[in-house]
């Protein structure tokens, strides 16, 4: 029972830093943009939340230096994509490739070192309930916020005049600008959230997951977000259920191994790429309705001619 | 205020003018980098971009780096022009090392004039069928053809560790994940004697002129211009897309394999899991810096690869972080993709003009728009 949790818990830490970064995407994308530096984000994040919560001893102030971090990379991308009108993908990827620069130049004095234990936020009365107590209700604070932001960002696109707004830039930005929305406005906010929500997956990945520094740690979790995304056909609930299956694979690669599956470790690794491309052609497979779940500017560029 | 008034035609002068204002931006923004970590700015840029190309060994060095950035990139941007986002050129450069120096290993010791032939096709056709899995899918499936091809590198170089730490590691290697050291036949011919200047520069400098002959001259060169620029007036005119995706990714991952065999049969001489360093994601840098074009990315990716050498000189003398080159390669990438505004919008520079009812905060009501 106590390995069942142990593993659970396991599949919790390697599915936040995918939810929060795939959430933040799914916003980014429902404005018709695409932004294929998740990677470069989530690892200036990882990085920005070590180095502060190293040198201030405060969790929560590197959690909000990566948010900040996610969200200086995000404005990177928005000034070129938005107001430079650059390409889309060619800047995500020189968004990732910086990134991972960055992080490498500022993470090199900090290789090998540990950070203080994220603290766990015990809820009061639901904590000590058997099995479930432990496993959702004594986690720690990102955890719970990544929830939140779900189902936040699910209200949001869906239920308030702003998230029909930023959809209806999604899908017809010159039809949007007709009427008279800010198009290049709310693009940014968005482009701003993703980075926002990257940076604090990047946070996530190492202050809880593994709380020390390794370069390139992200290894290659900023594609699954994006693969993620429209695994969930941009809907937040699935992709919440989409990282959560990201996670158990990754998880259950490492028990494999404690099991004593004779299996080389490096074949074992391949194991989530392989799915994130399994699950990319079941879901692309269907042409009409990646069409209908995707928005219908995404990737194009935006120039307001009056 | 400063505007973006848009040009009637792209702007010939600015499209060759462009890189040339990145190149330069770069430079400042790395003295400042440089700066910022506290060296001085003019001895490191003259150590990184000078002082190699004083020396017989830095200028063969040089061919050295920039060899598989230019094969790479030659093949990258047929794609990239046709719209088709070979994102996965590392992997199919590590898969080509692996296909091309098995077939060293597996002869081992034998070896001859038919050796190096032998792998260097092993090599292209193992890049070939790595390029060929996100063509399939995103021909057969319609999967996004960035995300499928960059995962199959992390495959790819996975693959590579698990085959050197079993199948092909050296027996006499004392367990080191290592392939045995090529037999003499099966490393590249050496172009300039006393340095590691090798024969695959040949390789790309032909496949830069073949390139730049097919896009210019063939019919599918200019279908794949047409893709790119206007994908629905190629389908009007009939051109098929399925089979211009099938040919960009096999031409890419082709080159890409070539490139990986000549790392792997040139300076490297073995199969080892370092042996892919980046130079397919550099290559993406490589094929914009060199506007897409043949010729372009020859000089692109001598630029580039003169970044690496004299990073690494600049590394030992002034104990400059390695990872400041990747960050000045990551900005060249950023201010190219900035000053390409350039070519299609002309800076104005312009009052404000004043706010009309429909630029207000608030939507007009639907009723007045359609009466």
């Amino acid at each position: 029972m106590d390995l069942a949790i142990d593993i659970l818990i396991g599949v919790m830490a390697a599915a936040t830093p995918l939810v929060f970064a795939a959430i933040g995407e799914i916003v980014v994308e429902k404005a018709g943009v695409l932004n294929l530096g998740v990677e470069g984000m989530m690892i200036v994040g990882a990085i920005a939340a070590f180095a502060a919560s190293i040198a201030t001893g405060s969790p929560t102030i590197g959690v909000l230096a990566a948010l900040m971090a996610g969200v200086l990379m995000a404005l990177l991308f928005g000034i070129l994509t938005l107001t430079l009108l650059s390409n889309q993908v060619a800047t995500g990827l020189a968004l990732t490739m910086f990134g991972l620069g960055l992080s490498s130049l500022v993470g090199q004095s900090y290789t090998g070192m540990a950070a203080a234990p994220f603290p766990r936020l015990d809820i009061a009365g639901l904590s000590t309930l058997p099995v479930i107590g432990r496993l959702l209700f004594a986690r720690d604070a990102l955890f719970y916020l990544s929830l939140a932001l779900v189902a936040a960002t699910a209200y949001g696109l869906t239920r308030t005049r702003a998230g029909l707004v930023l959809r209806a830039i999604g899908e017809n930005h010159d039809a949007a600008h007709a009427i008279g929305y800010r198009v290049v406005a709310y693009r940014y906010l968005a482009v701003l959230f993703g980075g926002a929500c990257a940076g604090l997956g990047g946070a996530y990945l190492s202050l809880v997951q593994t709380p020390f520094w390794v370069e390139k740690m992200t290894a290659g979790r900023g594609w699954i977000a994006l693969a993620l995304v429209v695994f969930a056909a941009w809907r937040p609930e699935r992709a919440l259920a989409g990282a959560y299956l990201f996670g158990g694979i990754s998880v259950l690669q490492l028990h494999t191994q404690a099991v004593g599956f004779r299996v080389d470790a490096q074949i074992l690794a391949m194991i989530p790429y392989l799915v994130t491309i399994l699950v990319l052609v079941l879901m692309s497979a269907d042409r009409t309705r990646l069409k209908f779940s995707a928005p219908a500017c995404l990737g194009k560029p935006f120039f307001a001619a009056a | 205020m400063l505007r973006l008034e848009p040009r009637r035609a792209p702007s010939e002068a600015m499209i060759y003018a462009t890189p040339f204002v990145a190149v330069a931006l770069t430079l400042a923004a790395g003295c400042v980098l440089f700066a910022l970590l506290g060296r001085d700015p003019i001895q490191a840029m003259y150590l990184i971009f000078i002082k190699p190309l004083t020396t017989l060994s830095g200028r063969a060095e040089l061919a050295v780096k920039a060899t598989p950035l230019i094969l790479i990139a030659t093949g990258l941007a047929v794609g990239f022009r046709a719209g088709v986002w070979n994102i996965g050129a590392e992997g199919q450069f590590t898969v080509g090392a692996l296909t091309g120096g098995s077939v060293a290993l597996a002869v081992y010791p034998a070896g001859g004039p038919w050796l190096l032939p032998l792998m260097a096709l092993a090599g292209v056709i193992g890049g070939m069928a790595w390029a060929a899995i996100p063509a399939f899918l995103r021909t057969r499936f319609n999967a996004n053809e960035i995300l499928v091809s960059l995962m199959l590198s992390y495959v790819a170089v996975l693959l590579l560790g698990v085959l050197v730490h079993g199948l092909l590691r050296d027996p006499q290697g004392f367990n080191f994940p290592e392939s045995r050291l090529f037999q003499s036949s099966a490393l590249l011919p050496v172009l300039i004697p006393g340095t590691r200047a090798h024969i695959g520069a040949i390789f790309a400098l032909v496949a830069v002129a073949l390139t730049q002959l097919f896009m210019a001259r063939h019919i599918s060169g200019y279908q794949i211009k047409v893709l790119g620029l206007a994908p629905k007036a190629a389908r009007f005119a009939g051109f098929c897309e399925r089979r211009i995706i099938w040919g960009c990714f096999l031409l890419s991952g082709g080159l890409a394999g070539l490139a990986g065999l000549c790392e792997a049969a040139g300076p490297v001489g073995q199969l080892v899991p370092a042996l892919p360093v980046g130079y397919g994601f550099t290559a993406i840098i490589v094929a914009f810096l060199g506007r897409l074009h043949p010729l372009g990315i020859l000089a692109g990716g001598l630029l580039i690869g003169l970044t690496y050498i004299g990073g690494e000189a600049a590394q030992i003398a002034l104990r400059l972080p390695a990872a400041a080159i990747a960050i000045f390669q990551g900005m060249l990438l950023f201010f190219l993709l900035a000053s390409d505004i350039l070519v299609r919008f002309r800076p104005v520079w312009r009052p404000r003009p004043r706010p009309t009812a429909s630029s207000g905060p608030e939507p007009m009501p639907a009723t007045t728009l359609a009466p």
